[in-house]
């Protein structure tokens, strides 16, 4: 068993769990950890850099990979959000919707990136340099779209607990733990396949030799 | 040469991979200073892959590499000025004129102009020195590539099949910059074995990454020889 | 710091003789400005729609001269003459990083005015200082970002594409603080002093950007 199959089936109870209590609320509060994951995939290529251990390298690009998908959720319910709150399916003034486009604008980019680059090692590297500029940009673009933001009303799609009467508070709180939950999950059932995989590749190479396997093609992921 | 002196070039299970590939498995040499050593194996047995690491453009992904001393790749800064590669490309900027080029270099590797003159005069330059290297012809332009490679006098002279890109002619002009006579420990690639041999002091023989052979040229037996490339 | 002047004057050589990178990008800014005028039809165009249509063109213009950057050495084995040099090698990235600055600042030279004369609607006069500062920020920004990103889109199959789809997304808090910092000053009777939010916010975006870089650069080099 690869080590990243350890706790998976108690992971996995607790978390369907934990989603099925908050359920419909958790949509609207997908995005935070999306953040989190992006700006945690530039965390992992710093690791990578650091040490070039393929591990790492892996943990970035599922931590992009998974992030990106929640935010394009985000963006899908925060658009309905909006079509709820101003009658429109998108409004520039919602600075959260804003950056959240320009965020996935960027990150999308990744896997293109990473399909164009041959060389496997150079790949990594060049994927990790991108984690890391465009996990700090997160943070960066947020506050500039914020500022950009003329129009003082009050904030609809809230970050913060804080403003939150205590019921809603209790709901928010269990919501982002299940979606933190759902995210290393993921995370971990993506990697154990990933790492299932290249192993079972190797054993193939070591019994058939070179040439009985065929290339990956077109994966972006690390192997 | 003392048996104290360091080996110019040490090599201890050296390996390299691509991706899944293993293109340099477990490669061990010993070169010592002055040596030439000759490098033979098919094309894609690893040969400019080993040469690349030994310029320090590669780091070794396991192994012991060892350069005057010097472990790569933590130590590579050091000896990078130390040597010289000539390979397939020139390394020269097309719309700039050779003596341009070498002016560039000459700062780079911080060698002083007067140098510059001197190997445009050694490889017979002088007069087409102010042409845009896209203008000159492919002899004339591996002759430049000759002298940027010596440029800064390296110890150590990384040539990837060097009879392969220059003419007779140009090849006897070089000679003495980058031939036994000019003093420096030399590596060769060659797919062909015959005029490698004849050179070498040492011969290193890849076969798909492997090391098959490692010794004196006298030691490779010809069956051995063919067996490399088929 | 003497490399990175000589890679600079190597590079200013280059382009002075050949005439690839800054006459294209002036041409693409003018024609743009003629789409523009047609596109929308108005005799004149001042304030904040002035400064955001010479931002766009200015920042498409740049990605031409970003997309050129490193080609020269990809193909004609810049690299690996560089990387052979006992140098520091972060001197390729202040060098390029301060060709592309130059190359923008002569495109804003031949630019700029072309703009006053053919859309703007107030004299250039006055917001001159205050229209240089603020590009002058804005191509910082633009300098160190775009040599990142053309370094990392150069080892690419899809060089010509990675480029701008990576880059825009990570210059648009640049894009932002530079548009809303001349909307007042291009706007008739308008202050001649450009506000400071903006200016600080440009200011602090290059400090960051040109720290992230001069950590990452090196990692691209290798191969």
């Amino acid at each position: 068993m690869t080590p990243h199959v350890r706790h998976l089936r108690g992971l996995s109870i607790a978390t369907a769990l934990v989603i099925t209590v908050a359920f419909v609320l958790v949509f609207f509060y997908a995005p935070l950890d999306a953040l989190c994951g992006f700006v945690l995939g530039g965390v992992f290529a710093v690791g990578y850099l650091r040490t070039g251990e393929r591990i790492w390298d892996m943990r970035s690009y599922c931590a992009i990979h998974i992030s990106l998908i929640f935010s394009i959720g985000g963006l899908l319910a925060g658009s309905i959000w909006a079509k709820a709150s101003w009658g429109h399916w998108w409004v520039w003034q919602e600075p959260t919707l804003v950056s959240y486009l320009i965020v996935i604008l960027l990150f999308a980019t990744y896997q293109p990136l990473r399909f164009s680059i041959e060389d496997p090692e150079r790949q990594s590297r060049y994927a990790a340099v991108f984690a890391v500029v465009a996990g700090a940009f997160v943070p960066i673009n947020f506050i500039v779209v914020r500022l950009s933001a003329e129009y003082v009303h009050p904030r609809v799609l809230n970050l913060e607990g804080g403003n939150l009467p205590g019921p809603m508070k209790l709901t928010f709180y269990t919501a982002l733990l299940g979606i933190a939950l759902l995210f290393a999950t993921l995370m971990k059932y993506e990697m154990a396949a990933k790492a299932t995989r290249m192993e079972t590749r190797r054993l193939r190479r070591a019994l058939l030799g070179d040439d009985a396997l065929r290339p990956l093609g077109r994966s972006a992921a690390p192997s | 040469m003392s048996p104290d002196s360091p080996a110019a070039i040490e090599l201890r299970g050296l390996i390299r991979h691509f991706g899944e590939r293993t293109v340099l498995r477990e490669v061990s040499i010993q070169v010592p200073a002055g040596a030439t050593l000759a490098v033979l194996g098919r094309n894609g047995a690893g040969k400019s892959t080993l040469l690349r690491i030994l310029a320090t453009l590669l780091r070794p992904h396991g192994g012991e590499v060892r350069i005057f001393g010097e472990a790569l790749p933590r130590r590579g800064w050091a000896v990078r000025g130390r040597l010289g590669l000539l390979g397939h490309e020139p390394l020269l900027y097309r719309d700039l004129t050779g003596r341009e080029n070498l002016v560039y270099h000459a700062r780079l590797h911080r060698v002083e102009g007067s140098r510059v003159e001197e190997v445009l005069h050694a490889v017979g330059m002088e007069r087409r020195a102010e042409d845009p290297v896209r203008l000159l012809s492919r002899g004339m332009v591996q002759r430049l590539a000759v002298a940027r490679a010596v440029l800064h006098r390296p110890e150590l002279l990384l040539l990837d099949e060097p009879r392969s890109n220059l003419d007779p002619a140009a090849g006897d002009l070089v000679e003495p910059l980058i031939g036994r006579a000019s003093g420096a420990t030399r590596v060769i690639t060659s797919h062909d074995p015959q005029s490698a041999l004849a050179e070498a002091d040492v011969v290193l023989a890849l076969k798909d990454g492997r090391a098959v052979y490692s010794g004196p040229p006298a030691g490779l037996a010809a069956e051995a020889l063919t067996e490399l490339y088929r | 710091m003497r490399t990175a002047v000589a890679i600079l004057r190597k590079d200013l050589l280059l382009e002075l003789r050949t005439l690839e990178t800054v006459p294209a990008m002036a041409l693409f800014a003018i024609t743009t400005f003629v789409i523009f005028h047609f596109g929308l039809n108005r005799p004149s165009i001042s304030g904040q729609l002035a400064a955001g249509v010479l931002t766009a063109t200015l920042l498409f213009a740049g990605m031409l001269g970003i997309n050129r950057l490193f080609v020269a050495e990809r193909e004609q084995g810049g690299f690996d003459a560089f990387l052979l040099a006992p140098v520091d090698r972060s001197a390729m990235l202040v060098a390029k990083a301060a060709a592309l600055f130059i190359y923008l600042a002569a495109l804003e030279v031949i630019a700029v005015p072309a703009f006053g004369l053919l859309l703007l609607g107030r004299s250039l006069g006055p917001p001159l200082p205050a229209i240089v500062l603020i590009l002058a920020l804005a191509d910082v920004a633009l300098a160190v970002i775009g040599t990142l990103v053309s370094a990392i889109a150069v080892q690419t199959r899809a060089r010509d594409l990675i480029g701008p789809i990576v880059g825009l997304p990570l210059l648009v808090p640049a894009l932002i603080a530079t548009a809303r910092g001349l909307g007042p000053v291009l706007t008739p009777h308008g202050s001649v002093s450009p506000p400071g939010k903006w200016l600080a916010v440009l200011a602090l975006y290059d400090v960051i950007n040109a720290l992230l870089a001069y950590a990452v650069f090196d990692f691209l080099l290798e191969e």
